[in-house]
């Protein structure tokens, strides 16, 4: 393992043996965030039935997305690419009429190098659907960037004009993160309280609404993950990034909102009483946490912002995993999670890039962690070894962002605590004979 | 390429997988980028597995693909045996990987020479045979490299004195599958046969090479067995049987051709009072099919779709056992379109083989039948259709994995199929009452609210906020915004109202 010292947070890097989902998962929920949008994933049987399996995502109820299977013909590029995909998406027009159509790329159309970005204009302008292609590929992504490689593509077709006058009483700020819209309704509320308008969001909820982008104009993201997105907003977009915590948990959340309005020199007001509200909300959950031990095997990156909450919460982090760790795009959030191990007086976790999860599962068995955050494949057998867990992947898709939904994130995290405590009165703890 | 939305069968490496992961002691190294590893939650999800899956990925990346992936295989197979001590690591690449064209044989090579454990590579075309195919070929794969073993070490198996049976085909992820061989094992016991081995769930692959002290090979699913059975007759020229005992006409078959396959060695069995028995005051299907219940289902209409073994089975059972009309009868394996077609003969108007989910869903909304018997699929399009569906072959769902004991096979299997079969259709008095009343659904009366209208309103906004909240926890939302809106006295809910009620009925 390489070892760097920075800052007092410890940042290791393993083998990336781990185990977590494939970046094409991020069409699950962005087929039902952008409404007008049709999902082609073009790739293998192995593509097509983890999402059919693993992500539950049946291709069911008339769905918004397809995939493009390869077969041996076109592995073996006997058949024309631009042809068959022309075929494929004049059969998606003329069924399901989108307003735009994704393509995703994955590991097999990297492998046989097939030139999506330049079969794609050409034959937008053929078909007269715009056609967007993202590269969510396993061998460059994990998991949750998926949704990253979808919104960077999706930043460099925002309109950069607009149709009626900027209004704004500042200078207009485009969120950028997939969130579901009760979310996105109670964040730009949280903002409008403090007189500071959201002029869009990316994505927004159909694609022919996506918001204008100007150079100059502030982004901020509510997502970990997404720093190509960030990245290209700045380069290509020449928008101005505020870096900041991520909105989750109330701590996050204040910090987000505070950042923002200190760009707009604004000062904000009732927030730290609003933070000190929801805190107090929460003491019936905190309670079942405090001085309890969490441990991260690594599969969403949200790993960071949730660790930074839970510290706050009183628990200790031994390990947060993670599959990548850009430090620039969550400067602000690592800032937050020294200082607020500092604040707690509790030691530092160390931040385990591409970790190994055999290791791990040596180090969780030393540890004995009272929490492991794990993806799907090591609950059971851990739950049967009595370490209490909870899915990864059910903060991918709960609530979790914003003041008000901290409680969704609690009511995850003490639920395996909860069950268990009113289990504990019937003995048996441990339901496997080996260690 | 192909427009696909669905699929009836996995990819191959998942076929080759189920069976390495059956054994005892034998490690898969998936050669796959990140994601690829989704086996893993499935086994550790669906059989609720509480031992770490045997199967670890070494990753495919850039960095990967760069310097060539030789070295990293081989590391991750040196590596899995020192750790886990196998007795067998196979090798299988993906869909992607396959097409990286590499000399994974060679890999396979290299690392056999550091390692305790035997290496072999998986020999399947992941562009040419899906996931059953894939573990018919692997099982055979494996067996046949164990038994070329114990050949070149001139080792001799002696036939066991009392009449034996192995089992085939008894695999990870299968439907319904644990039970299946639990009610096998049941069965042969009832027949005085010895089990000699069950493979591959649960077996060692060292003692592979006593599987032909057995008097005869068994395979209940022609899908993983068959292919380890006609290299064991051609081998050891040991006979096999492939009639799935699944009904009451099919379990008494297969146990005659069981009892004549001992009888010709030398054996002298007569299972006919004990298939008379079973049949007739054990099993309580046969009786069920001339009780007056079942009499309701004379002539109804129904529909069989999934693998070829069980949907054949159904089809049989359902046509001949049950009176009930088969519309028509389909399997998605489309290699063994042959065999169907010869099996359900005159069991059904018609015989579709295609693995397009698509074209079942019009047939089936065009067929109109009264119950479908088909896979998790067809029970969704009889969700859509208001059509009932019972649930009789993979691909598989948590719902097949059930705690209680519910075998598709043997005498016990009889039972639960006949249940099957007749919750799934409308029942006997219901069907008139229904006919009479037209309907006995009351939820539209329950659904009016029990609060007094009040001079509650609503802003546009929170009511369209309202709208995007789902149907089955709007009432509770709005009964909950609006009680918070009456204790502070507030007549217009607006959307900031509604975030505030939120918070403070859920804190």
């Amino acid at each position: 393992m390489s070892i760097v010292q920075s800052d007092a947070l410890t940042f290791e890097c393993e083998t990336g043996n781990y185990h977590t989902f494939c970046p094409i998962s991020c069409v699950s929920w962005l087929y039902q965030k952008i409404e007008d949008s049709f999902f082609l994933v073009i790739g293998t049987k192995t593509c097509g039935y983890f999402l059919q399996n693993a992500m539950g995502v049946m291709i069911f109820a008339e769905p918004r997305y397809a995939m493009a299977e390869l077969e041996e013909g076109d592995i073996s590029a006997k058949l024309n690419d631009y042809g068959e995909l022309r075929r494929l998406c004049l059969q998606i027009k003329k069924d399901r009429n989108p307003s735009v159509i994704f393509w995703i790329g994955t590991c097999t159309t990297e492998i046989i190098k097939m030139d999506l970005e330049g079969i794609a204009p050409k034959l937008e302008a053929e078909i007269r659907v715009p056609i967007v292609v993202a590269r969510a590929n396993g061998l460059d992504y994990a998991f949750t960037q998926g949704e990253d490689t979808v919104l960077a593509a999706m930043a460099q077709r925002c309109p950069s004009h607009h149709y009626i006058e900027n209004t704004n009483p500042h200078v207009p700020l485009v969120l950028f993160g997939s969130l579901p819209d009760p979310v996105v309704t109670q964040l730009v509320m949280e903002l409008k309280k403090q007189g500071i308008i959201v002029s869009g969001w990316l994505p927004s909820k159909r694609y022919t609404e996506l918001p204008v982008i100007q150079e100059g104009y502030y982004v901020a993201g509510v997502n970990p993950f997404l720093s190509r997105t960030a990245t290209t907003l700045m380069r290509r977009r020449k928008t101005k990034l505020i870096g900041a915590p991520f909105p989750i948990g109330p701590d996050g959340t204040r910090a987000w909102i505070e950042k923002i309005c200190s760009v707009f020199s604004i000062k904000p007001e009732g927030l730290a009483e609003r933070e000190k509200d929801i805190w107090d909300s929460l003491e019936d959950y905190i309670a079942l946490i405090r001085g309890k031990s969490v441990f991260f095997m690594g599969d969403n990156l949200l790993e960071v912002s949730l660790a930074r909450f839970l510290t706050r919460c009183g628990m200790t982090v031994y390990e947060i995993g993670i599959p990548y760790m850009d430090k620039r795009y969550q400067a602000a959030e690592l800032a937050l999670l020294k200082s607020t191990c500092d604040d707690m007086n509790v030691m530092m976790p160390t931040i385990v890039e591409k970790p190994d999860n055999y290791n791990q599962l040596d180090r969780i068995r030393d540890l004995k962690p009272d929490l492991v955050i794990t993806g799907m494949a090591h609950a059971n057998p851990l739950e049967a070894r009595g370490i209490n867990t909870k899915w990864s992947v059910e903060f991918t898709f709960a609530q979790i962002h914003g003041f008000t939904n901290a409680r969704d994130i609690l009511e995850l995290v003490t639920r395996p605590l909860r069950r268990n405590l009113s289990l504990s009165e019937l003995g048996w703890d441990i339901y496997s004979k080996q260690g | 390429m192909k427009l696909a939305y669905w699929m009836y069968a996995g990819p191959a490496h998942i076929g080759t997988l189920r069976v390495a992961s059956s054994f005892k002691k034998v490690h898969a190294i998936m050669h796959a980028p990140l994601g690829d590893d989704y086996f893993n939650v499935m086994r550790s999800m669906l059989e609720r597995d509480r031992d770490f899956t045997p199967v670890t990925a070494s990753v495919v990346d850039r960095h990967v693909l760069a310097r060539g992936s030789q070295e990293k295989v081989v590391e991750n197979i040196t590596r899995k045996d020192r750790e886990e001590k196998p007795d067998l690591v196979i090798l299988t690449p993906t869909c992607t990987s396959s097409i990286l064209q590499e000399d994974l044989q060679n890999f396979v090579s290299r690392a056999s020479i550091e390692t305790e454990a035997d290496v072999l590579l998986a020999d399947v075309n992941h562009y040419r045979v899906n996931e059953l195919q894939a573990s018919d070929r692997t099982l055979e794969q494996i067996v046949t490299f164990y038994m070329e073993k114990a050949k070149s070490n001139n080792i001799l198996t002696k036939k066991t004195i009392k009449p034996s049976v192995n089992i085939i085909g008894a695999v990870s992820l299968g439907f319904h599958n644990q039970h299946d061989i639990a009610e096998l094992k049941r069965l042969f016991h009832d027949l005085d046969i010895q089990i000699n081995q069950v493979i591959p769930e649960n077996a060692s692959v060292h003692d592979l090479k006593n599987l032909p002290s057995a008097w005869f090979n068994f395979v209940p699913y022609r899908e993983t067995g068959l292919m380890t059975a006609l290299y064991l007759k051609k081998e050891f020229n040991m006979p096999y049987i492939d009639i799935t005992p699944m009904g009451i006409v099919q379990t008494a078959t297969s146990i005659r051709s069981i009892q004549k396959i001992l009888n010709a060695l030398g054996a002298t069995v007569n299972y006919e009072k004990y298939i008379d028995e079973q049949t007739r005051f054990i099993s309580q299907s046969a009786w069920f099919s001339r009780s007056i219940d079942c009499q309701n289902l004379t002539g109804k209409k129904a529909i069989v779709f999934g693998d070829a073994t069980h949907a054949a089975a159904i089809t049989r059972i359902l046509h001949q056992e049950m009176g009930i009309h088969v519309a028509w009868c389909g399997t998605y394996c489309k290699y063994d379109e042959e065999w169907f077609r010869e099996q359900v003969k005159g069991f059904c108007d018609e015989v579709i083989i295609s693995d397009d989910h698509g074209l079942i869903g019009d047939l089936i909304a065009k067929t109109e039948p009264a119950a479908i018997f088909g896979t998790q699929m067809e029970r969704h399009i009889g969700k859509r259709l208001n059509i009932p569906c019972g649930v009789i072959s993979s691909p598989v769902h948590i719902q097949n994995f059930p705690l209680s004991y519910r075998p598709f096979l043997g005498y016990e299997g009889t039972n639960q199929i006949a249940d099957l079969v007749y919750n799934s259709f409308t029942l006997g008095m219901e069907d008139h009452l229904l006919e009479i009343f037209g309907g006995h659904d009351t939820t539209e009366a329950l659904s009016v609210g029990i609060s007094a209208d009040d001079s509650l309103n609503w802003s546009d906004e929170a009511q369209k906020e309202l709208s995007k909240i789902p149907g089955f926890v709007r009432g509770k939302v709005k009964r909950n915004t609006e009680k918070f809106a009456r204790d502070c006295s507030k007549n217009l809910i607006t959307l900031e109202l509604m975030y505030e009620a939120k918070e403070k009925v859920s804190s």
